[in-house]
């Protein structure tokens, strides 16, 4: 699981309100290069919820990204900017560990890169 | 890519081994996968660069087809955890990245913006009456820009007035 998906997932047990961003406990993290495409790195950043990436990376072993999310100039200006926030969102993979929910502490497992999901028949 | 490449790297895949009837498991052929996908992408730009997310990806035919025709990002999310080790190998011999997520799809809200398009080719709701629109409320909810389902011939006017009047859909077009 990269920090694309990581970035749309919450947890949805019945009565959470509060289940958005997942905490991540990184078991085993890998990182696989991908072909760096600027245009689509710009594009993606005004739709990040940058909080949530931010603390993912972090999670995850990498620490370069800014704290705030900066003004969107740094897009044009700043390309190693635009290479941090590839680096995060498309080359960081999450093969063993967990996400949790903020508000329950419900652990959802990470296996062979894969977030299960699924509910409880009591938490539906 | 080439229509009859992307086909022909499509009929190598591993398919589903036990198909679970109840899931309304069967694979979506290459010929039908490899026309959608490259429709999705020559006549619409919904694939390329784009964020792709595949409903019910099952052994991962359709998120191997976005991938291969150079999606930004591709997630596949499915229930059965059969099906996706299918798909996850599937995925590393064609050498395309593609993020899965287990989960059941009508009960999870995905948060944000992030996908543009989603393609699927979900159960039609022959063993699970409504199957087919619950996949189809939940697509268009997360998809910003296209979703590209396939149905039932005999549900096609049914399908276009949903999207239209339920779904929030700004044009339904049978391709």
């Amino acid at each position: 699981m990269r920090l694309i998906t990581h970035n749309m997932l919450s947890c949805n047990i019945k009565g959470v309100t509060n289940g958005f961003p997942l905490r991540i406990e990184a078991g085993n993290v890998i990182k696989k290069e991908v072909d760096f495409n600027p245009d689509f790195i710009r594009h993606m950043f005004a739709k990040l919820e940058w909080k949530a990436l931010v603390e993912g990376a972090r999670s995850m072993g990498y620490a370069e990204l800014p704290e705030d999310s900066p003004d969107a100039a740094v897009l044009e200006s700043d390309e190693s900017f635009l290479k941090k926030l590839h680096h995060a969102l498309l080359e960081l993979h999450l093969e063993e560990g967990a996400l949790v929910c903020p508000e329950t502490g419900r652990k959802f497992p990470v296996n062979k890169g894969i977030p299960n999901m699924l509910l409880h028949e009591d938490e539906v | 890519m080439k229509l009859k490449q992307l086909e022909g790297l499509l009929g190598d895949l591993e398919q589903f081994s036990n198909p679970k009837v109840e899931l309304e498991q069967y694979p979506t052929g290459p010929h039908i996968a490899s026309r959608m996908l490259f429709t999705a992408e020559n006549s619409y730009g919904d694939i390329t660069d784009k964020v792709v997310a595949d409903f019910g990806c099952g052994c991962g035919t359709l998120s191997v087809a976005a991938a291969l025709l150079d999606a930004a990002s591709v997630i596949g999310f499915d229930i059965d955890p059969q099906s996706l080790e299918t798909a996850t190998l599937n995925a590393e011999e064609l050498e395309v990245e593609i993020d899965f997520v287990q989960c059941d799809i009508t009960k999870l809200e995905l948060k944000g913006q992030i996908v543009d398009t989603v393609v699927m080719n979900p159960p039609f709701g022959t063993r699970k009456k409504g199957a087919d629109m619950e996949f189809l409320s939940a697509a268009m909810k997360v998809a910003s820009q296209a979703v590209y389902s396939l149905h039932k011939t005999s549900t096609r006017e049914h399908i276009k007035r949903a999207a239209l009047r339920d779904f929030n859909a700004k044009s339904a077009q049978v391709l």
